[in-house]
């Protein structure tokens, strides 16, 4: 009984804070009495309730699954004896896969893909951002399982990604600069962080010679760098493309 | 209360899409290409089970109770007129949201295993060390809101914080010890999610909608750009401390 009661009060320990700050700017900062408090209330155990599940879930079904996946394509029964970079294929098929798959469902992404829409005229189309993204994540998360394998260092990659940036934003359209930037952060959703971190830290720990304390993380800041190389680039081709054809008239 | 039960089969069915890509990808690589058993099966899909439930919960619980709230609190404290208790408010609201974030219990408590699991903590360290890991993160989105919600106040540029932020980023990872680099890079997209996405993003478009002369799109955004950058730094200096 009490190990079933624990995950509730641990999770207790972790919306407390931001049901402090609200109730507590409200009444307190604001003096203001809460509107429509019988709601918020249900709100709250709704959302205490939720989490608890849904944490004891992703520790009962996806983090195996990650680790699963990650440990079943690299087994040398699959994989052969000749272990080079090239041979883990399925790996990077794999990380594509569920990168674009989960990116494309996002509900998030949509939302910022619409006001994208908005604040380009329409020039930029909804679902083609959708798709830039989602690319971008597929990329992302496909060259970072290369990097577990290879074992190079993260920084490499990424402070080259930060190059590539700003080279980048240098020449890109001002007015998407801030939506690009967001969309990298936007792409890594609840659902899609543990099931990418737990194939980074799985590879690591299979893969010989690699230490998944050094090598497994970083999936995830892949998958946020990389959309906004993809949606810069986007941005920048539909410019040109449209001034082309501002020119031809 | 019949249209309570519409309104909870509407929410399944939207964690239902968010859940079938993996579910769809795993499924066809297990059948296809790997063609192999899985071993504990119904574990994994009770857990699933888990996983839809709690995660639809979760999302009517944020639009009942803490959206609505969140959002009428930041539009209340940009009309009040107090840049310093606008600047508190912005700094407890990315605090608050970030310690709730589930994406983020859950990475925390990962790396804080992989660490004990080099000996680099004691197995009694195991708890502290993800607590302290995550407070760490959530102080810094924190600061993160404040600098962004000072930025729409005094109109700097987006892009002189971000390029600071990335040299930032560069200067620390010299000298932070190698193995928190993987974790702290991957703390930036880990903590804007589900929470803290919706509430910051209402903050900054509502503070750049009251200010004249910002543009809601353009000034709005950009806040994540910065919570995304922050606790990469603030991870490595963790990293140098413990």
């Amino acid at each position: 009984m009490v190990n079933l009661l624990q995950p509730f009060i641990n999770m207790l320990w972790d919306i407390a804070p931001i049901a402090l700050v609200l109730f507590g700017f409200q009444t307190l900062i604001l003096k203001q009495r809460m509107p429509n408090l019988k709601k918020m209330i249900v709100g709250f155990i709704l959302v205490w309730i939720g989490l608890t599940f849904f944490i004891i879930g992703l520790e009962k079904a996806l983090f195996p699954l990650g680790k699963l996946m990650a440990v079943q394509l690299t087994s040398p029964t699959f994989v052969g004896n000749n272990i080079s970079w090239e041979n883990y294929y399925w790996i990077y098929i794999f990380a594509f896969a569920i990168g674009f798959s989960t990116t494309i469902a996002e509900p998030s992404l949509l939302a910022v893909a619409i006001k994208a829409n908005q604040v380009s005229g329409g020039s930029i189309k909804t679902w083609s951002l959708r798709i830039t993204v989602a690319i971008g994540v597929a990329i992302g998360i496909s060259i970072g399982s290369y990097r577990i394998i290879i074992g190079t260092p993260i920084h490499y990659f990424i402070i080259t990604g930060y190059v590539v940036v700003l080279i980048q934003t240098y020449f890109a359209p001002k007015n998407i600069i801030a939506l690009a930037y967001d969309s990298g952060g936007v792409t890594t959703s609840t659902v899609t962080v543990p099931i990418v971190a737990t194939l980074g830290l799985g590879l690591a720990s299979t893969i010989e010679g690699r230490n998944p304390m050094i090598d497994g993380f970083g999936l995830i800041a892949f998958a946020s760098l990389f959309p906004i190389m993809s949606v810069l680039a986007y941005a920048q081709i539909t410019y040109f493309l449209n001034r082309r054809k501002k020119d031809a008239l | 209360m019949k249209i309570i039960f519409k309104i909870f089969i509407h929410n399944l069915l939207n964690s239902a899409k968010d859940l079938a890509p993996i579910v769809l990808v795993i499924g066809f690589f297990q059948l296809v290409v790997l063609q192999q058993n899985i071993p504990n099966f119904t574990d994994i899909v009770i857990g699933a089970g888990f996983v839809l439930f709690g995660l639809t919960l979760f999302v009517y619980g944020l639009n009942l109770g803490l959206f609505p709230i969140g959002e009428a609190l930041a539009l209340a404290f940009i009309k009040e007129g107090s840049i310093i208790w606008l600047l508190i408010f912005s700094f407890a609201l990315g605090f608050g949201t970030t310690i709730a974030e589930p994406a983020l219990i859950v990475v925390a408590n990962e790396a804080a295993n992989v660490t004990q699991l080099n000996g680099l903590i004691k197995k009694v360290e195991l708890q502290s060390y993800a607590q302290m890991l995550r407070y760490t993160i959530a102080i810094s989105v924190g600061l993160s809101v404040l600098i962004g919600v000072l930025r729409i106040i005094k109109g700097w540029s987006l892009m002189h914080l971000i390029i600071s932020g990335y040299l930032l980023v560069i200067i620390t990872t010299a000298f932070a010890p190698e193995y928190i680099i993987g974790i702290a890079y991957d703390s930036g997209g880990v903590t804007t999610s589900t929470i803290t996405v919706p509430l910051i993003t209402a903050l900054g478009v509502g503070l750049a909608s009251s200010i004249r002369g910002r543009n809601p799109m353009t000034d709005g955004f950009g806040m994540i750009a910065i919570a995304s950058l922050l606790p990469i730094i603030a991870v490595m200096i963790f990293g140098m401390l413990w």
